[in-house]
């Protein structure tokens, strides 16, 4: 009965949890260690989406995420949240990728787990519009041109009817698209679809003793090394930091009231408030 | 010696800090002027599984059974952001849940440990009476049979859960030996006839757990209830107890943490004099000897529930854990109202509830008293 199983696989990126990241001076990049790490936000309302189609529906959720071998944190943490089967794509060879060759990489990670499941369609592919880290919001749609599918971006209403779904999306700023497509297909939804459950407790348990975190390299993925890591991005981090601040804080004092008196008067001042 | 804790136990702490920092800490400052538990986080909670946290999944637990460490952090966690949850969940999971777990027949465990685990039903531990506080073996509630019954008659207080709880173990005398009473271990549902709640405390601190009067009055309840055996009852409860007080401790620490963390921020943000406060050592040397204290409690809880979890004997290390932690949640909470001066007395600063919270844990589940004359008993027994 494996095959009448809907699969959906959702992408998430585990990114630094702060505000302000930190960034070796020496080598421009994230340093990682000792920086709390957490699923991007957006990407738990892709695994919420996937489990909620799951509790209506005969469906497999597969979290695959691309990452050094400390992001299979951020896919236990999926497990948890009741995620059925998960992937971490991980390998030196895959360092320093952009969204092309992430994109590509993912693309044969998810073509590998259907050959091996025998299944070709109908699936679903969910993914989180965009990551706070880098915020490009290109895996998603450069995925779906990976594996030739339809896709809608930024969804924030989704409703599956058989094979076909029925998404709201929205493509500029008071402009909302309503599309039907077929699967398979990919979307990226925004904040707005869902609030992401919490892993129970027994969701955890469960995902530490029952379930584990399947790692894919390179050659795993018969990936062409010309397409993956440095080598196979189009565009390279030149340099990160982290903006300076401009202008100075005023930390305003008081009651609430005058305190929003004050505010009120200062973003008069500034012509932010006419 | 191996201080690392594995990584399901940092996933349930990132996770139990995540649920409440979002879904507890909003509701904190108003349950504590209430007095209420807010019922929308009750539900969040039960389905959280924090109900059964030690409780195997067959009962309807979370199965963290065996893994008191995992129990403890996830209290902590909870205590950092509001300590009358803690205790809420704490007292549930670890004085009626666990003792059900331990010493309950396999009916007794299918008939109140499920809906316990569940957190379809909250439980509460009656012992403390108006005349037996410390001294719990002078307990006056009385247990006589009468045909397949037992018969309850008496009172108890300070019950935590005890208002709103719907299974209790109540600790009552069925005997006498020379000066001291034989007693036993009942679970009473509270929809038992004869059975009312009291009076309920207006409190200090923990003020949204609920502490109630509960009264007994020819409470008939079937032999198959007894807990552990009649005549055991002293038995029983010095296990829940040495139980209890990990979790006692757990709390403490969490709550110790919260007072470091809110002045540590304070430290760095408040200017005085043209600095920041934390450039002077007076409040230096306060954020130290907090961070040390509660180190020293985290590290004593951790191995005291470490030790229940070998089945090593932990009565010496729990009594031990809940002492320090208490006392440096105390300490704590005391310098982090001082750190935060003026501000540190008001109610619109989170301090000034930790500080009312921490002084009720140098009091409940054995007082810091007792506390030390169950270490002495222990060291004085070792070094003959």
């Amino acid at each position: 009965m494996e095959c009448d199983k809907l699969k959906i696989f959702v992408c998430i990126k585990q990114v630094p949890g702060v505000a302000e990241v930190k960034i070796d001076a020496k080598t421009g990049k994230l340093v990682r260690e000792g920086v709390l790490s957490i699923i991007n936000p957006v990407d738990k309302n892709a695994i919420e989406l996937a489990l909620q189609i799951k509790d209506r529906k005969h469906a497999e959720v597969i979290a695959l995420s691309m990452g050094p071998p400390q992001a299979e944190e951020a896919l236990y943490e999926a497990l948890a949240m009741g995620v059925d089967n998960a992937f971490l794509l991980t390998d030196k060879e895959f360092a320093g990728a952009d969204t092309l060759a992430t994109s590509y990489t993912l693309a044969l990670a998810i073509k590998q787990i259907l050959k091996d499941s025998g299944i070709t369609e109908p699936y679903l592919i969910v993914c989180g519009s965009q990551a706070i880290d880098g915020d490009t919001a290109q895996v998603g749609p450069e995925l779906a041109e990976e594996l030739n599918l339809p896709q809608v971006t930024n969804v924030q209403k989704f409703e599956m009817i058989d094979e076909r779904i029925i998404v709201e999306s929205i493509l500029r700023p008071e402009e909302i698209v309503v599309l039907e497509t077929k699967l398979p297909a990919l979307i990226t939804v925004l904040k707005v679809i869902n609030t992401p459950r919490f892993p129970t407790l027994i969701g955890i348990v469960e995902a530490y003793k029952e379930k584990k975190v399947t790692h894919l390299n390179a050659s795993k993925l018969k990936a062409e090394k010309v397409k993956i890591g440095l080598t196979g991005s189009q565009t390279q981090v030149w340099k990160i930091f982290v903006p300076q601040q401009k202008g100075e804080h005023i930390k305003l004092s008081g009651s609430i009231n005058e305190m929003v008196k004050e505010l009120c008067l200062n973003l008069k001042e500034d012509k932010i408030l006419i | 010696m191996d201080f690392s804790i594995s990584k399901k136990q940092q996933m349930l702490r990132k996770i139990t800090r995540e649920f409440a920092e979002t879904l507890i800490a909003p509701i904190a400052e108003e349950s504590d002027r209430s007095s209420e538990l807010d019922p929308i986080v009750f539900n969040l909670i039960k389905e959280m599984n924090f109900f059964g946290i030690c409780i195997p999944k067959e009962y309807g637990g979370a199965g963290l059974q065996n893994d008191t460490i995992s129990f403890a952090i996830i209290v902590e966690e909870i205590g950092r952001i509001d300590a009358s949850w803690a205790i809420t969940v704490g007292v549930h999971c670890s004085v009626v849940a666990y003792p059900l777990l331990i010493f309950g027949t396999e009916e007794q465990k299918q008939k109140f440990l499920i809906p316990l685990a569940k957190g379809d039903k909250l439980g509460a531990f009656a012992l403390t009476e108006a005349n037996a506080g410390s001294d719990a073996a002078s307990v006056e509630t009385s247990a006589v049979l009468d045909g397949d019954e037992w018969v309850l008659n008496g009172s108890k207080i300070f019950a935590t859960n005890g208002g709103i709880a719907k299974t209790l173990l109540v600790a009552a005398k069925t005997g006498q030996r020379g000066r001291k009473s034989i007693f036993t271990v009942f679970i009473v549902d509270t929809d038992t006839p004869g059975f009312s709640v009291g009076v309920k405390e207006d409190k200090l601190g923990v003020r949204a757990s609920n502490t109630s009067e509960l009264v007994f009055q020819d409470v008939r309840v079937p032999k198959e209830n007894v807990l552990g055996g009649v005549g055991n009852g002293f038995n029983i409860v010095l296990k829940i107890l040495d139980f209890g007080r990990i979790l006692i401790a757990a709390q403490c620490v969490g709550l110790g943490q919260a007072a470091l963390e809110a002045s540590v921020k304070y430290a760095n943000e408040r200017e005085q004099f043209g600095r920041k406060i934390g450039q002077f050592q007076g409040i230096q040397w306060k954020i130290t000897d907090m961070g040390c204290a509660i180190e020293s409690a985290r590290l004593l809880t951790y191995k005291a529930a470490y030790m229940c979890d070998q089945g090593l004997e932990y009565g010496l290390a729990s009594s031990m854990a809940k002492l320090v932690a208490s006392e440096a949640a105390m300490q704590a909470t005391h310098y982090a109202v001082q750190i935060h001066g003026g501000y540190g007395l008001m109610k619109s600063y989170q301090v000034e509830r930790y500080f009312r919270d921490a002084k009720m844990a140098e009091i409940y589940e054995g007082t810091s008293e007792i506390q030390r004359m169950v270490i002495a008993t222990h060291l004085l027994r070792q070094t003959l």
